[in-house]
């Protein structure tokens, strides 16, 4: 198979226009003759809902949460990247552009990245027509603050709300086209499987999660929105239900998979307290605008209040090394930065992993009011589970797993090797490269929905002319027969070991051989023991109840199931890949002070994997990353 | 610390529902009460038994699917908290917990603690948006909103639809859910041009969906892990009698 990216020839500014032109157009009373299912319904599916639905599709829209409102989309908190420049500091198309291709190490799609940037303002106009209530300055107008990895005030923001906004923008917008009858919503309602009817996919089955009830869906193109597999790690920032089924059963029907080992560490979230922790959560990224990152220079030090260590035996490191982007320096660079001194042993708090981020200065700069004004949902939010007050004790931070830039491969269209399978928002792969910057993934996600999706699915509707498929097929049946017998496969082990416990021992194995630095012993090590903790899995796995019945422990056994399979892909890529990038840290590839190593005469490309059936080994295609406008430089946040 | 849970069991929504008992042992202050649950879903599924259905998701007070009502209080009465948010460092060793499903006859039991919230859905189906569609939209800033105004429409916007409200109320009204979104919408210049019409119709949803009238006792705004103001009820009111008035 080769990979045919689409991208529009002609120059970078013009392609997507161009594009537009060159797409093929249904006819608007036509549209209604075709269905479409959404699976997901955070920004990307939502909004793609939404807005394929006003246009006359028909559409269905799947959750597995009990509202479409709760997906986890709700939960980021920064801000969301524009290129505006109501700031009048210099922003532009072409800067954003540029910044995201570098905060991406060169490792993301040129072209794809440049319409991401030129739709960026329309998605805000489009968010305050809805009535997100985005901060404000005195005067009325909109107001941005500064993000990693950039030096421009781009992103805007709701108090540290700001997806939960965007999402209920969305989800209203979605709600609206509900009660017009022209979007069905599926809640609590869990895709299993993709069907794929003489190459192209056809529909879905699905599982009633109050009922247990297995379902075809047929559809005339199936819109995968299903976010990212951050959960194989176990202990992350994404939310419980958070997981890889959809695109990885995608995967098995041949959508090929891309770059599975560009994970994203995000360095300001909660220490772990425990073995009993279930998830991490994150301190948004925004913090690092007013709070300085420091850990006592000596090791002495560590254990002392933060108060008694003077100035002069501070370590602030970030400022330290990378003087011009100073504490907003990207992701990856500020999370291996704090894995580093840590493994020096300057960390702090309990277990000594943990560094301090201090709005000591900025209280005496702004006053307290002005901080509670800018992060004081932060503030509680950090007071609740640790029960400090960061306003008169600096927080300890540490990295935690975050979000996944790999994802399913789609072509600049956003379908996916599978004609009439298209996949939007964090699950595809397309825009961030090997590491994605703060306020982008909101971005993303609306811009696929809202701006991208709405014009390319209706080129494939006309130039496939494919037959209207229904749900009486074979495949639907042998689909549905297969997802049968996955659940009665788990609910007979009867074992007694719980999918959790197996799913902790995997993210645990996982964060230390495939975490913020990899090497080829530790992923060796890691493929040779994936596989035995999946046999033991099968073996002895405990799952409760039946089938036929709201089934939780069901549920979660079949997701981690699949996380089993997946983990021994994302350390695959991560083992082939033989460079750091962004996320992807070889020990082996880093200069001389300990930065990531690129090699992009070996590694220019997309890594995108090929399923070949069950205990065999997966086939990489390269896509080639051609660069004809920004130029391939070492990335330098000195 | 050892902790006592008494805990709402229902298989499913035709069945009569009871309080069963389980001890947590060796659980930790620094453990949050859903964390805590989960331990005791371990034991259950390792010894063959059904682990508690609860609803939860984010685990970080935003997604608004938690929903217990602990001890009597939903979310367990911290204020501005949900209960993935509570920890256990609230209560103490050798506690008897009891733990409830919401309780109001517009959120059936579906199973255990878990609720049908759809109801609040349908309300915001029937006018909680502002009419736009996708594209053509004027320039983010072509509107100037003051920012007192775009605040307070934010402080009505951060309710996360969980539904406390509703479950701590003694008529199970849903006046601060509804006034909520309500207000947020009709504050803004973007939501003016509909102002009058989704008062009514959200209202007329919500009464249809069999919540009771609101008597003004504040406990709504007591629980409401979001601190969403009372004062938005009475912003509702207006805006209800307002169109009311107008014949809308």
């Amino acid at each position: 198979m080769s990979l045919d990216s689409k991208i529009p020839p002609g120059p970078l500014a013009q392609k997507w226009d161009k594009h537009r032109f060159d797409l093929k157009l249904v006819n608007p009373a036509n549209k209604r003759k075709f269905d479409i299912i959404v699976v997901g319904s955070g920004l990307a599916g939502a909004s793609a809902a939404a807005s394929l639905a006003e246009l006359g599709y028909k559409v269905r829209c799947f959750c597995f949460q009990d509202s479409p409102r709760r997906a986890h989309s709700i939960a980021a908190q920064g801000g969301i990247n524009a290129a505006k420049n109501y700031a009048n500091d210099g922003d532009s198309v072409y800067r954003l552009f540029y910044d995201t291709i570098k905060g991406g190490d060169f490792r993301a799609r040129e072209a794809n990245v440049y319409r991401l940037a030129q739709v960026s303002s329309n998605i805000i106009d489009q968010c305050v027509a809805q009535g997100v209530p985005f901060a404000r300055e005195y005067g009325g107008l909109l107001t941005n603050r500064s993000f990693g990895g950039a030096q421009v005030s781009r992103t805007f923001y709701a108090r540290g709300q700001t997806g939960q906004q965007l999402l209920l923008g969305a989800y209203q917008a979605l709600s609206r086209q509900i009660g017009l009858g022209t979007v069905e919503m599926h809640p609590r309602t869990e895709m299993l499987d993709l069907v794929v009817i003489d190459g192209h996919a056809k529909g879905i089955v699905v599982r009633d999660l109050v009922s247990g009830e297995i379902s075809s869906h047929a559809a005339d193109a199936v819109v995968l929105a299903t976010g990212g597999y951050s959960n194989v790690f176990f202990l992350s920032t994404n939310a419980k239900g958070c997981n890889v089924t959809a695109t990885w059963r995608a995967w098995k029907k041949g959508a090929l998979f891309a770059n599975p080992c560009y994970t994203q560490i995000h360095p300001t979230c909660i220490p772990v307290s425990g073995e009993h922790q279930s998830k991490l959560t994150l301190m948004s990224e925004s913090l690092r605008n007013d709070g300085r990152v420091w850990v006592p220079k000596r090791k002495e030090d560590c254990q002392k209040p933060p108060a008694s260590i003077p100035e002069a035996d501070r370590d602030y490191y970030l400022e330290r090394k990378y003087p011009s982007f100073g504490n907003l320096a990207p992701r990856d660079i500020s999370s291996r930065a704090a894995k580093e001194t840590c493994d020096d042993g300057r960390g702090v708090g309990p277990g000594g992993r943990g560094v301090y981020l201090d709005f000591a200065d900025a209280i005496k700069r702004l006053g307290e009011s002005m901080i509670r004004d800018r992060y004081g949902n932060l503030f509680d939010i950090y007071e609740k589970i640790t029960n400090e007050n960061a306003y008169k004790v600096p927080m300890r931070i540490y990295p935690a797993v975050h979000y996944s830039m790999g994802g399913t491969w789609v072509d600049y269209n956003l379908m996916s090797t599978l004609p009439g399978l298209f996949v939007i928002g964090e699950a595809n792969f397309s825009d961030h490269g090997a590491n994605r910057l703060g306020a982008s993934a909101l971005m993303q996600g609306l811009a696929d929905g809202y701006f991208v999706l709405p014009y390319t699915i209706g080129d494939y509707f006309v130039s496939a002319k494919q037959a209207k498929p229904s749900a009486n097929h074979p495949e639907f049946k042998k689909a549905e027969e297969n997802i049968r017998q996955f659940a009665a496969r788990l609910l007979s082990v009867k074992g007694r070991r719980t999918a959790t416990s197996f799913h902790r021992e995997l993210g645990k194995l996982l964060w230390e051989k495939c975490g913020m630095a990899r090497n080829e012993a530790g992923l060796t090590e890691a493929l040779k023991r994936i596989p035995e903790l999946r046999e033991e899995f099968w073996k002895n796995v405990a799952v409760t109840g039946g089938n036929g019945e709201l089934n939780q422990a069901l549920e979660y056994a079949g997701r981690v199931a699949d996380f089993m399979e997946f983990a021994e892909l994302l350390c695959l890529d991560a083992l082939h890949r033989r460079e750091s990038c962004g996320g992807h840290f070889r020990e082996e590839f880093q200069t001389a002070e300990g930065e990531a190593k690129r090699d992009d005469e070996n590694f220019a490309y997309v890594a995108a994997w090929e399923y070949q059936g069950a205990g065999k080994a997966p086939v990489m295609r390269k896509e080639p990353l051609v660069y004809e406008e920004a130029h391939m430089s070492t990335r330098s946040y000195k | 610390m050892n902790l006592t849970l008494k805990v709402w069991r229902q298989k499913n929504p035709r069945a009569a529902g009871g309080f069963e008992t389980y001890e947590a042992k060796g659980v930790t202050p620094e453990m949050s009460f859903l964390e805590m649950l989960d331990v005791v879903n371990e034991e259950l599924i390792a010894g063959g038994r059904d682990p508690i259905a609860f609803d939860s998701d984010c685990r970080e007070g935003i997604c608004g699917m938690c929903s217990l009502v602990i001890n009597g209080i939903p979310h367990g009465g911290q204020p501005g908290t949900t209960t993935c948010e509570l920890h256990l460092r609230h209560f103490h060793d050798g506690q008897t917990i009891t733990v409830e499903p919401w309780r109001a006859k517009a959120f059936p039991v579906v199973r255990d603690l878990i609720t049908n919230r759809s109801a609040f859905d349908r309300i915001i189906q029937a006018g909680g948006f502002v009419s736009v569609n996708t594209g053509g939209t004027p320039d983010g800033n072509a509107i100037p909103v003051p920012k007192t105004t775009a605040d307070r429409a934010m402080d009505a916007a951060a309710c996360i639809g969980c539904g406390a409200c509703v479950a701590v109320c003694k008529n199970a009204s849903a006046m601060l859910f509804v006034a909520a979104k309500v207000s947020h919408l009709n504050l803004l210049p973007q939501g003016k041009a509909e102002k009058d019409r989704r008062a009514l119709n959200m209202v007329k949803q919500m009464d249809h969906e069999g919540f009771g009238n609101c008597t003004v006792t504040g406990s709504c705004e007591a629980v409401c892990p979001k601190e969403i103001s009372l004062s938005f009820i009475a912003k509702m009111n207006r805006d209800y009698g307002v169109a009311t008035l107008k014949g809308q």
